[in-house]
C-alpha cells in the first residue's frame, strides 16, 4: 500500500531554506494552515507577517525580489489568484519578477466551502505571461517542488498540497520541470487510451487505469506537474499515440486548466481523436468532504471508467467493487526507450 | 538697506526649485497644445514637489542613462535579457543612495520635463513622447525615464515601495526610498493595506510625498469619495505626518528632513500631505473647474487663448 506521509511541505521547506538566505517567506495570516510556521520559528528573521491583505503583500514581494531576495508568499490559492490577481499580474507579473506563489487548498481539497475552494486558479495564473505554473500531485511532488521553483527565473505559481499527503513516486524520483511522469506499463504499442491527470486526480486516476488494463484497455498513463509552459514532448507523442481518445483529469474547472491546456494543443497538432475532460465542468462547488464531493462532480475513478467506456465504444463491466481491489502501488516513472 | 530672505535670493535652492518648477509648467503646457491634449494640471500642482524632491530631497548619483530616450526594448521576460527599466536616469544604485519611486504615473511628462531641466535627459528628450516605439509614454510605465516600477494600475507602487524599503534595511543599506503619490490614490484600499504594513513593521526609510490637489478624473474629489481627514487618517495608521503648501519649497525640505535617521532603517515611515493648486501658474484653467484631469481644447479660441499664454510665459520667463 501506498505511504501517507504527514505535512511534508512544513518539514521540507525548514530543510530546504537552511543554507538560502536570500529565501523569504511572506505570510498572510495562515501560517500554520500553509505549513509556514516551522520556517517562521526557525528563521523568524526571514519570515514577514503581512496580515489579511493580499494586495499589498504582493508588492511587497515584489519590491523585495526587485532587490534579489526570493519572497515565497503562503496562503491559500483562493487568496494568491483572485483578491489580488492585478497586483499579481502588474507588480510581479509583468516585470517578471521571481517571487514564488505557493497556494494551499486546491480545488475540492477543503470543507470550507465556495470562498476557500480554488477552482479557476490554474486557469487565472495560465492567463498571466511569464508565471510558470506548477501543481504537486503527491509528497514527492511537495517535496521537490521549491528546488524545481527556485531555478526559474521569473514569477511561480504552486499549487501545493498539505496536511497528510500519499506518496505515490518514489522519494529519489524528484519532480522535474516541464517532464511528465509516465505511470505502469504503457502498452508497447498502439495505447487506446492516453489519460492525462494532476494533482490528486492521479490517484484516482491510477486505480482506474489500472482496471482498465486488468480488462485488456491499452492506456498510456501521464502524471502532469508542470501546467505552464506545457511543451513537454511526451504529452505530444502520448496523444499521437493514443488511437481511441485522450482522457484528462484534474481537480479545478475544466476551463482554464489542464483540460483546456491540452485542448488547445491537441487543436494545434490537429489530433484527430476525441478529448474526455474530467473536473468541474463549469460549476462551483461547496462545503462538504473531498470523498463527497469527488464522488458529486465526477472527479474519482468510476468517472475515468466512464469516460473511458464512451471512448472505446463499449461497457468494460468495470464495477466500485473492482476499483476497491484495486490496490494502489507506489510507481516509478517507466523509463522509455525513446529518447525524449 | 535689509537683506533678501534666503528664499529670496537667485541662488537659494527654493529659487532655484521655482525656475525649474515654472520651466516645467511651460514644457507641459507646450506638448499639452502639441497634442492637442495632455495632463497639464497634474504639472501645475506638482511642479515643486518634484522639483523639491530632485534638487534638495533625493540623494541621487547622476543620471547614468542616455539623454536622447532608448527605444522601447520589448516586455520583460526570460527570453527579454535587453528589457530595461528608466530608473538609470535617477543615479547608480548604490547602498548610500536613494531610490524614487513614481506612482501617478499619467505625471509621466512632468517627470520628463524635470529631467530635462535638470539635464538628466537631453533637450530633445520628448521628441519621441507619445510616439510607437517608443519609452517616452504619455502614461509611463518601468521602462519609461525616471521610472522604475509598473504603477499605472495606481495603488500598487507604494505596497512595492515599501518591499525595497524593508529589503534595503535587511542589506543593511543607508540609502532611502522616496514615493511620489497622488491624493487619489487613498481610495484605493491597497493604499491603505500599504500603510498598516509600513507602520507595523517600522519602515521609517520610507518618505511618500503626497499631491493633495483634491482633483481626480469625475471632478473634485470631495463629490467623487472623500479622503479628508488624511492627515488625521495617516496618523492613525502610524506615520509621520507632515501637511505643507505644495508650492513652498522650503516647507517641503523641511517636512523632508531628516528621514531615516531612525536607527536601522526603523521608525515610522514619513507622509507629506503636498496641498496644492491644479491651476498654479495657468489660471485660464480655472475656467474649465472641475474638469481638469486631463485637459483637451475643446475650440479653436481655447486652443488659441493658450497658446498666447505659453508666449507670455516663454516671454516672461526670457526678460
Amino acid at each position: 500500500m501506498i505511504e501517507t506521509v504527514t505535512r511534508p511541505h512544513r518539514d521540507t521547506l525548514v530543510r530546504w531554506a537552511a543554507g538560502r538566505p536570500e529565501v523569504l517567506v511572506l505570510s498572510a495570516d495562515l501560517t500554520a494552515s500553509c505549513e509556514a510556521d516551522a520556517f517562521r520559528d526557525t528563521y523568524p528573521e526571514r519570515f514577514f507577517s503581512l496580515g489579511m491583505a493580499e494586495q499589498n503583500m504582493m508588492g511587497f514581494a515584489a519590491g523585495l525580489a526587485r532587490e534579489g531576495f526570493y519572497p515565497y508568499i503562503h496562503t491559500f490559492a483562493v487568496f494568491i489568484t483572485r483578491r489580488p490577481f492585478d497586483q499579481v499580474a502588474m507588480s510581479i507579473g509583468y516585470p517578471n519578477l521571481p517571487v514564488r506563489l505557493v497556494g494551499f487548498l486546491p480545488g475540492i481539497t477543503t470543507p470550507g466551502g465556495v470562498t476557500h475552494q480554488a477552482i479557476d486558479d490554474v486557469g487565472l495564473m495560465r492567463l498571466i505571461p511569464n508565471m510558470t505554473v506548477l501543481e504537486a500531485g503527491d509528497a514527492t511532488d511537495v517535496e521537490s517542488v521549491l528546488a524545481v521553483t527556485q531555478a526559474i527565473d521569473g514569477p511561480v505559481y504552486i499549487r501545493q498540497l498539505r496536511g497528510e499527503v500519499p506518496r505515490l513516486f518514489p522519494a529519489d524520483e524528484p519532480m522535474r520541470l516541464g517532464r511528465a511522469r509516465p505511470l505502469g506499463n504503457a502498452p508497447a504499442s498502439g495505447a487506446d487510451l492516453c489519460v492525462l491527470s494532476s494533482g490528486i486526480c492521479t490517484e484516482e486516476a491510477m486505480r482506474a487505469v489500472a482496471a482498465l488494463r486488468g480488462h485488456g484497455v491499452g492506456v498510456t498513463h501521464l502524471h502532469i506537474s508542470t501546467l505552464k509552459p506545457f511543451d513537454d514532448p511526451q504529452l505530444a507523442q502520448a496523444i499521437d499515440g493514443a488511437g481511441r481518445g485522450v482522457i484528462t483529469m484534474e481537480n479545478h474547472s475544466t476551463i482554464g486548466g489542464l483540460g483546456a491546456a491540452v485542448a488547445e494543443l491537441m487543436a494545434e497538432r490537429g489530433a484527430g481523436v476525441p478529448l474526455r475532460r474530467i473536473g468541474l465542468r463549469d460549476r462551483y462547488a461547496h462545503g462538504a468532504s473531498r470523498g463527497y464531493l469527488m464522488r458529486e462532480y465526477g472527479l474519482d475513478a468510476p468517472a475515468l471508467i466512464a469516460a473511458a467506456e464512451a471512448l472505446v465504444g463499449e461497457p468494460l463491466a468495470i464495477g466500485a467493487d473492482d476499483l476497491a481491489a484495486v490496490r494502489v502501488e507506489q510507481m516509478r516513472a517507466v523509463e522509455k526507450t525513446e529518447d525524449l | 538697506m535689509t537683506a533678501a530672505a534666503p528664499s529670496q535670493t537667485p541662488d537659494a535652492p527654493a529659487a532655484r526649485v521655482r525656475r525649474v518648477a515654472d520651466a516645467v509648467r511651460r514644457r507641459v503646457l507646450e506638448y499639452t497644445l502639441k497634442n492637442n491634449g495632455g495632463y497639464l494640471s497634474q504639472a501645475c500642482s506638482s511642479a515643486e514637489l518634484l522639483a523639491t524632491l530632485y534638487l534638495r530631497s533625493m540623494r541621487l548619483g547622476a543620471s547614468r542613462a542616455p539623454l536622447t530616450p532608448r527605444p522601447f526594448a520589448g516586455v520583460p521576460g526570460p527570453e527579454n535579457p535587453d528589457a530595461f527599466t528608466g530608473a538609470d536616469y535617477n543615479g547608480p544604485r548604490a547602498p548610500e543612495l536613494d531610490r524614487f519611486i513614481f506612482s501617478p504615473v499619467h505625471y509621466a511628462l512632468v517627470l520628463y520635463s524635470l529631467l530635462i531641466e535638470l539635464g538628466r535627459l537631453g533637450p530633445n528628450g520628448l521628441d519621441a513622447f507619445n510616439q510607437d516605439g517608443s519609452t517616452v509614454e504619455l502614461i509611463g510605465a518601468e521602462h519609461s525615464p525616471g521610472h522604475e516600477v509598473t504603477a499605472g494600475s495606481l495603488g500598487q507602487a507604494l505596497s512595492q515601495a515599501g518591499g525595497i524599503a524593508l529589503a534595503r534595511r535587511l542589506k543593511g543599506e543607508s540609502g532611502r526610498v522616496w514615493v511620489l503619490l497622488s491624493d487619489g490614490e487613498f481610495q484605493e484600499g491597497q493604499t491603505w493595506e500599504a500603510f498598516a504594513a509600513l507602520g507595523h513593521h517600522r519602515i521609517g526609510n520610507l518618505g511618500v510625498v503626497i499631491d493633495a490637489n483634491a482633483q481626480q478624473c469625475d471632478g473634485a474629489m470631495a463629490d467623487v469619495m472623500t479622503i479628508e481627514p488624511l492627515a488625521a487618517r495617516l496618523r492613525a495608521f502610524g506615520a509621520d505626518v507632515h501637511e505643507v503648501d505644495g508650492h513652498d519649497s522650503d516647507a517641503l525640505a523641511a517636512a523632508a528632513e531628516g528621514l531615516g535617521d531612525g536607527p536601522d532603517g526603523h521608525g515610522r515611515p514619513l507622509a507629506i500631505i503636498a496641498r496644492t493648486d491644479p491651476c498654479r501658474g495657468i489660471e485660464l484653467m480655472r475656467e474649465r473647474m472641475p474638469r481638469i484631469h486631463y485637459v483637451r481644447f475643446k475650440s479653436d479660441a481655447e486652443f488659441q487663448a493658450y497658446q498666447d499664454l505659453l508666449a507670455r510665459m516663454t516671454a516672461e520667463a526670457g526678460a
